[in-house]
Parts: structure tokens; C-alpha cells; sequence
């Protein structure tokens, strides 16, 4: 159990991250932007569980996970339905194609 | 105060308002409206001066029943005006002032003051009402107070004696007499179109206009209601009003004929002229007021208080101005409501003596302007542009009477240097105006210049320390000049307005009332009567008085024989020049075919006004000074009057007593008969049955003719002296105006105009300059920053991501290392 330290953690957690914005940033499709924004934010959550477990802040890394879990839940919802509607308006999901606030 | 006063007071009041009311009627009664021949506003204004004099003569009545006549009860003993020891004056003096009240009526009366001495040392009784101490029984008192500031109170008094029922009398009478005769003299101005002759429109037609009959008769009862409020004044500051309201009116109808050029002028200087005058008035009121306190003629109480007046503060009971060295001692109240002449521990209020002097000459300088005396007499001549119902009522019987009037009123404040500058004042008038009556062919200004003449009698009478003899000549001078001045209006009226005495001529056959109204008027002015007897017409018996008290002073003081022989000289030539008016006007034959035969008599309400007046002017004055009339007004008479003045005050001068008067008053009146009949004979014998050519003469001394044509050259004077600098002056201030001041506002303007023109340029380029370069650079920063705002998510992820690197680096590159 020791031997698994913080910064292995930490280092887990940022692959999560990089992997998550990277998959933001290339992916077109709606559903693999929105799959990178959940990498991104686990890969945050892991960092407070790993924070709270090797440090003597007690429970509020695992308070706030909780918190991210289940916004992060709620936003999936809010952006399925947005997914949902942007394919009513563009028969496809495709986020380069939704370029109507360009300046 | 006391109960007569009072009842007097509410008659005279309502006499005097009710012109006030006629006016207010005749003003905002809508007469101007419809209907141009209405008569309404004459009758209306007939009634309310007819009701005054009616009243003005029951006030008369009530006054002379109160008193048990006895104004006119010293009439018996008036021959001899000689109070046992008045010879000796300074032994009287204090008798005088110890036995003032009169036991019997509470009230002094000169019948009193004259009577015998050991009548008057019996009487010991006081009355508790009887704290006035006047010569005559006077009531004053307060019939509104208008303001009151500090210890200055504006208020309408009124100050009755003989003086003010008798002016009231013969103010109202005459009036009445006079608007009944403006009936008819104005009844061509009854018409929808009146045609002006005399005034002409810029094309050279005559003006048409509107007749203005009703306004005539609105002026005329504003004018009555300004001369009764001078009479019945109480206060020398209500004076002053109403001489300013006298003023306008006077204004308002020689300007009646608006629209001609010379009636304007002539009111322009008799408004003018006037004002000089006031001036002084103006002084005289800031010296008075300043030093006395109070504007009041009598005493009043105030709060209980006896607030002694004018005049028994500069003249205490016994008449006399007490000086102390340069000041005069005013006397103030003292206790138990008795005078008390300041002397030992008593606060006293003192008076410097020469400003007593300029309050006098300031006073008389009003009197001046308002009487037509020298050197403001020359606006009463072109007066005479009005109609000749106001030259009669405004320009000789009443209005020019009410300088002399005040002068007489203010005689108490007068000292011996201001009366000796009345008299010659009033002397040199009398002379100039009746030499320049000589010449004059106008009907109505030789009457003009002989009202001058006969005011400076007046003046000179007051002057000469002759009292009544001057108010008794205002009297008798007001019935007969009225009375000519309307017969003058007759024959200009029955000569369809021809006023030149060279285009008249047996004007007495055909209309016979005028001529011979006139006639008894013309024998009164000049004073003629039967030698031997005291049978006259009243001008006799006033100038006889004025005659009397002229040779009387000159005795007395030897060095002052112009103020004697001046007036006898005078005499003469008023007789001279009125019977050459009547002589040129009545007889001989027709000098002018036309205005003859076209020439009628007056209808009857024009000529029954001159019968009523030619009456009084034949005998108003009868008795002469026995007789009710000048009885009356000595009754009135100021205290120290009777006994005369020692030689006193800088001019040296001392006045006449009446004893010293009467014993020269048959020589006087024997002189001055010579000089009248001396007039008489010499127009006689130059108009009526000529001996001399007077065309010869008028060529002969063409020089002297001239020159009084010219009116002694006095217009031309003062046009040289004070109009014409007045223009240069005006039109230098004028070229200030155009080329000095107007140019710096030109300048400044101009400056202005090109400091906006700059300012616009600064607003337009640099102002607004800034403000779009703001607006720009915004804007293109903006439109620049679009190109990252490119509506695809990836690339925002990517920027964002991009932007933390880039923050996380720039973190570790300049985090200062722990």
C-alpha cells in the first residue's frame, strides 16, 4: 500500500487530463468532446482523492469528487440534450459544423 | 380732538373726494365707447363739483354758526386794526402771549387777538380743549395713515381755518362755474369726427379725430380733486403730492390738443419749468423733515402726546423765531400739553438758522415754479395752448393760486431774509409781465401775463409781511380773472376761434353779456373806484391793501422803495393794458369783416357762469378790509403778523405792523387810484378815441416793442442758457453713445463672434477629434479581436488549453523560487 505514492497518483491523474483535452480538442463528434470533458474532470477528481488520502486535509477532497461526480453527472444530462438539439437543427453532431457565434 | 374739527373735516372731505369719484366715474365709465355725443360726463362732473361747493358752503355755514360769527364781528372795530399800544411793540409781545385763549368759545380768534386790551386782561379762563395755540382757531388732525417708518408718518391730514373753508368756497364756486361753461365752450368736440385746424397730419391735411369730450371732463374733475387735497392738506408732504397731482392735470389738459406740436411743447415746459421748482420744494421738505421731525402743519397727538407741528415749533405761542446765536430753538412739547420754550436742563432740538433760511427759499422755490414767478414764469403764457375753460379754472383762478396759497400757509416758516426775497420776487414779476401784457395781441395771453403780474402782487403783499392782504387779493383776483378769462372764451368761442385782438373790433354790439361781464372784470382788475367813497369793485380794495402795506414797509425801511413804487407803476400799466384789451376787443369799428360778421353771442349756459361771477367779481371784497371777506382771511391770520417785526435777521428788515399799514392806507389808496385812472385815461385816449396813433408809438420805440414782444427775451434766455446746451450736451452724449460706446459693444461683439468662431474649430477638430480616434481604435481593436472569435469549440478548447500551458509556463519562469 505504501508503495504506491502521491505522485504516481498525480501522474495517473494528469495522463487522465491531457488525455481528456486532447480528446476535446480533436474529437468532432458532440458525444467524444463530451467524453473528454468527463477524462478531464476524473482525471481533477482523482487528484482531490489523492490529495485527500496523502495529506492531513481530512475529508474535503472526497466531499468535493462527490460534488464533481454528480455535476458532472447533471452536465451530461444538460449536454446530451443540447447534443440532442443540435442534431434537430444540423442532422448531425458534428461541433465544427455549429460555428454560428463566429465573430 | 375737538367736535367741530371733526364734523368740519367729514364735510370737507366728501367736498373733496367727490371730484375724485366724478373722475373715477368719467374714466372707467365707458364713455369713450359708443357714443361721442353723450353729455353725461359733463353733468356728471357738474354735479359732483356742484355738490362740493354746496357742501363746501354748508361747511361754511356749520363753521361760521359754531363760531358765533365772530370772524366777521371784529369787523367794527377792524377800522382801527390798532391794538391800543401796538406802537410800541415789545411790551405787547408777552401780554399777547399770556392772553391767548379766548374764554368765551375755547378757540382764539383774531377778533380776539385785536380787541381791546383790558377785555383781554380779564379773561383768565383755560379750557381743557384749548391747547392749540394758533392765532386763530384751527382744527388738524388725521383722516388716514398711510405708513408709518420710525418716527416718519405718512398719513392724510387735514389743517381747517377760515383760509381752507374760504379757498374751499371759492375754489368749488369758481369750478362749478367754469364746468358749467365748458358745456358749452367744448361742445364741438360732441361729434364722432372733430377737425383740428390747428393740426396737421404729415400730408398736410387737417387731423381728424374722435371728439374727446368726456376726457375733458375727467381732467377737469381730477384736476378739482388735486387743487381741494392742496387746500385741505395737513402736512407739507400731502402738499407736495397733490402740487405733483395738480401738475399732471395741469399737464394732461395743456396738452389736451394732442395732436398739435405747440400744445405738446407748452405742456413739455410747464412740466419742466415746474420741476425745477419742486426741486427746491424737495430740498426744502429734507431740511424740515430732518431737523423738525414731522411734516404736519398744526399739532396732533400721538399716543397721547401733544406732537406739536410746524408751525409751533419754529414759532412758538407769541410768534417769534427764538434763536440761540446761529441755531434756532424749536419748541417742543412740554407738560400738561403747554409750550414750553426750551431753555435751562431741557433737551432742546435746535435748527441752524440759515438752513431755516434754504428750507424757506426751497419752499418758495416750489411756490415760484408753480405761481409763474420770475425766473419760472415762462411757461404760463404757452399755457394758454389749452382750451380756455382750463386757462381760466387751472391758469388763473385756482391752480397758479396755489403757489401762493402755500406761500402763505408757510408763512410761519418763513424768516424776514426769505419774505424780502418773496417781495422781490414777486415785484419784479408784477413789472415784467404786465410791461410784456402791453404788446401782447392774443386775447388769451395778455390775460396769461396779467394773471403773472397779479400773482407777483400777491407775492410781494406776502413778502411786505400783508398777510391777508395777499390772500385777500388771491381772492378777489381768482373771481375776476375767471370771469375775464371766461369772457375770453366767449368771444374766442363766438369768434370761431380767433384769438388775435387786431382781427376784433365792436365785438360789444354784437354780443353785449360778454362785453360788458368783461367790462366789470377789466374795472375790477385795475382797481378803479369813485374817488371819495369806498364804493369799488373788489380789485380796488385788494390791491388798495397791497398798496397800503407796500408804502407802509418802504417807511419803515427806506432803502426798499423799489417794492413801493414798482407795484403803484404796475398798477397803472394793468389798468392800461386791460382797458386796451377791452378797448380793442369791444369798440371802435370791426377790424376784420369776416370774424365780425360771423361772430355771435354765447348760448345761455356759457354766459351764466359770467353773470354768477361777474357778481363776486364786483363784490366779493365789499367793505372792503372792513367788510366780511378780509375779515375772514385775518382771522386766519399767522400769529405775529398784526404787531409787525422790528428790524431783524440779516437783511435788516422790518414788516409793518397793521396799526403802521392803516395809517398810510388812505395815501396808498389815493396813489394807487392816480396810477389806475393814469391807465385808464392813456388807453383810453390810444384805443378808444385815438389822439396818438398807437402804430406811431409801436413804430417810434420799435426797440422797447420788440423787446417786450420778445417777452423781455427770456424764452430766448433760457433756450440759450439751458435748452440749447441741454441739446449740445444731449447730442455730445449721443456721439459718446454712437462712436464711443456702441463701438466697444460693436468691438466686443465682435470679439465674440470670432471667439466662437475659434471655439467651434477647437470643438469640431480637437474635441471631436479625440473623441472619434477613441471610437475608432475601439472599434478596429475590436474588429480586430473577431478573428479569434471563431465559433468553433475545439479551437476554444484549444486556446484554452494552449493559455494555461502558456500561464503554468510563464508561472514557473517568473515565480520568484522559494
Amino acid at each position: 500500500m505504501d508503495a504506491i505514492g502521491l505522485n504516481y497518483v498525480l501522474a495517473i491523474g494528469a495522463v487522465l487530463f491531457v488525455c481528456g483535452v486532447i480528446c476535446m480538442t480533436t474529437k468532432r463528434n458532440g458525444i467524444g468532446v463530451l467524453m473528454g470533458v468527463e477524462l478531464v474532470l476524473n482525471g481533477a477528481n482523482l487528484n482531490f482523492v489523492a490529495f485527500a488520502r496523502y495529506s492531513t486535509m481530512g475529508l474535503d477532497g472526497h466531499v468535493i469528487s462527490l460534488f464533481v461526480i454528480v455535476l458532472a453527472a447533471a452536465e451530461a444530462a444538460v449536454a446530451l440534450a443540447i447534443a440532442l438539439n443540435f442534431y434537430n437543427n444540423h442532422l448531425t453532431i458534428d461541433v465544427d459544423r455549429g460555428d454560428e457565434l463566429r465573430g | 380732538m375737538d367736535t367741530l374739527g371733526s364734523e368740519l373735516s367729514q364735510y370737507l372731505l366728501w367736498a373733496w373726494l367727490l371730484p375724485l369719484i366724478g373722475f373715477a366715474v368719467e374714466v372707467l365709465g365707458g364713455f369713450w365707447g359708443k357714443d361721442r355725443q353723450d353729455r353725461r360726463a359733463a353733468y356728471l362732473a357738474i354735479a359732483c363739483i356742484g355738490a362740493a361747493f354746496l357742501l363746501s358752503s354748508f361747511t361754511f355755514y356749520r363753521w361760521g354758526t359754531e363760531t358765533h360769527w365772530q370772524a366777521f364781528a371784529a369787523s367794527d372795530d377792524s377800522g382801527h386794526h390798532s391794538v391800543a399800544s401796538l406802537a410800541d411793540d415789545g411790551p405787547e409781545k408777552p401780554a399777547h402771549a399770556e392772553h391767548e385763549h379766548d374764554a368765551d368759545h375755547g378757540e382764539h380768534s383774531k377778533a380776539d387777538d385785536h380787541g381791546d386790551a383790558h377785555t383781554h386782561g380779564d379773561t383768565s379762563g383755560h379750557h381743557a380743549d384749548d391747547t392749540h395755540h394758533g392765532p386763530a382757531p384751527s382744527y388738524s388732525g388725521t383722516f388716514y395713515t398711510l405708513a408709518t417708518f420710525g418716527a416718519l408718518n405718512l398719513s392724510i391730514d387735514y389743517y381747517i381755518d377760515s383760509l381752507t373753508i374760504l379757498m374751499f368756497c371759492m375754489v368749488t364756486l369758481i369750478a362749478t362755474c367754469i364746468h358749467i361753461f365748458a358745456v358749452g365752450y367744448m361742445s364741438d368736440e360732441l361729434t364722432d369726427e372733430y377737425v383740428d385746424h390747428n393740426a396737421h397730419t404729415s400730408d398736410g391735411h387737417h387731423v381728424h379725430r374722435p371728439g374727446r369730450f368726456h376726457r375733458f371732463f375727467s381732467f377737469l374733475s381730477l384736476f378739482c380733486f388735486s387743487m381741494l387735497g392742496i387746500v385741505l392738506a395737513g402736512n407739507i408732504f400731502q402738499v407736495f403730492v397733490f402740487w405733483e397731482l395738480v401738475g399732471i392735470s395741469s399737464f394732461l389738459l395743456i396738452g389736451f390738443y394732442t395732436e398739435r406740436k405747440s400744445a405738446n411743447v407748452a405742456a413739455n415746459k410747464a412740466f419742466i419749468v415746474n420741476r425745477v421748482g419742486d426741486f427746491g420744494f424737495i430740498i426744502g421738505l429734507m431740511i424740515l423733515w430732518t431737523y423738525c421731525g414731522t411734516f404736519s402743519f398744526g399739532d396732533t397727538e400721538v399716543d397721547g402726546h401733544e406732537q406739536p407741528g410746524l408751525f409751533s415749533m419754529i414759532r412758538g405761542a407769541d410768534g417769534e423765531i427764538a434763536t440761540s446765536g446761529e441755531d434756532v430753538l424749536l419748541k417742543t412739547s412740554g407738560h400738561d400739553g403747554h409750550w414750553v420754550a426750551p431753555k435751562g436742563g431741557q433737551p432742546t432740538r435746535t435748527l441752524p438758522y440759515f438752513l431755516l433760511v434754504v428750507a424757506g427759499l426751497g419752499v418758495f422755490g416750489g411756490c415760484i415754479g408753480k405761481s409763474a414767478q420770475f425766473p419760472l414764469q415762462t411757461w404760463l403764457p404757452d399755457a394758454m395752448e389749452g382750451p380756455t375753460p382750463v386757462s381760466a379754472l387751472v391758469h388763473s383762478a385756482t391752480m397758479v393760486a396755489a403757489g401762493v396759497y402755500l406761500a402763505a400757509r408757510f408763512y410761519p416758516v418763513f424768516t424776514t431774509e426769505v419774505l424780502l426775497t418773496i417781495a422781490y420776487i414777486g415785484c419784479i414779476t408784477a413789472f415784467i409781465a404786465a410791461t410784456i401784457a402791453v404788446v401782447a395781441t392774443d386775447i388769451k395771453r395778455v390775460l396769461a401775463y396779467s394773471t403773472m403780474s397779479q400773482l407777483g402782487y400777491m407775492m410781494l403783499a406776502i413778502g411786505l409781511g400783508g398777510w391777508a392782504a395777499g390772500l385777500f387779493h388771491l381772492i378777489t383776483h381768482a373771481f375776476f380773472k375767471s370771469l375775464m378769462f371766461l369772457c375770453s372764451g366767449s368771444v374766442i368761442h363766438g369768434c370761431h376761434h380767433e384769438q388775435e385782438m387786431p382781427k376784433m373790433g365792436g365785438l360789444r354790439h354784437k354780443m353785449p353779456i360778454t362785453a360788458y361781464t368783461m367790462l366789470i372784470g377789466v374795472i375790477a382788475i385795475s382797481g378803479l373806484a369813485i374817488p371819495g367813497t369806498s364804493i369799488a369793485f373788489s380789485g380796488f380794495h385788494s390791491k388798495d391793501a397791497i398798496v397800503a402795506t407796500a408804502l407802509a414797509y418802504t417807511k419803515l425801511n427806506p432803502v426798499h422803495f423799489l417794492l413801493f413804487l414798482t407795484p403803484l407803476v404796475t398798477a397803472g400799466i394793468t389798468a392800461f393794458y386791460m382797458f386796451r384789451l377791452w378797448f380793442y376787443t369791444f369798440t371802435g369799428k370791426p377790424r376784420d369783416q369776416h370774424v365780425y360778421d360771423h361772430c355771435h353771442e354765447s348760448p345761455a349756459v356759457m354766459f351764466a357762469p359770467l353773470l354768477i361771477l361777474s357778481v363776486f367779481a364786483a363784490g366779493c371784497a365789499l367793505g372792503g378790509e372792513g367788510g366780511p371777506l378780509y375779515q375772514m382771511i385775518g382771522n386766519s391770520e399767522p400769529l405775529g403778523v398784526a404787531s409787525g417785526v422790528e428790524h431783524s435777521g440779516v437783511a435788516n428788515i422790518a414788516l409793518p405792523s397793521h396799526h403802521a399799514i392803516h395809517e398810510v392806507h388812505s395815501t396808498a389808496g389815493i396813489v394807487a387810484l392816480l396810477a389806475a385812472g393814469l391807465g385808464t385815461i392813456t388807453a383810453f385816449l390810444l384805443y378808444c378815441r385815438p389822439v396818438v396813433d398807437p402804430e406811431t408809438i409801436k413804430r417810434q420805440f420799435s426797440g422797447v416793442h420788440g423787446f417786450l414782444v420778445e417777452k423781455w427775451q427770456f424764452d430766448n434766455l433760457y433756450d440759450a442758457a439751458f435748452v440749447r446746451p441741454a441739446h449740445i450736451v444731449g447730442r455730445w452724449c449721443a456721439g459718446f453713445d454712437r462712436n464711443v460706446l456702441d463701438c466697444v459693444l460693436h468691438s466686443a461683439a465682435k470679439t465674440a463672434v470670432w471667439i466662437g468662431t475659434v471655439d467651434k474649430k477647437f470643438d469640431e477638430q480637437i474635441v471631436d477629434g479625440l473623441v472619434n480616434v477613441v471610437g475608432n481604435v475601439t472599434r478596429s481593436i475590436g474588429m480586430s479581436l473577431t478573428v479569434f472569435q471563431t465559433g468553433k469549440i475545439r479551437q476554444y478548447v484549444m486556446f484554452i488549453a494552449v493559455s494555461v500551458v502558456a500561464l503554468f509556463a510563464l508561472l514557473f519562469a517568473f515565480m520568484p523560487k522559494a
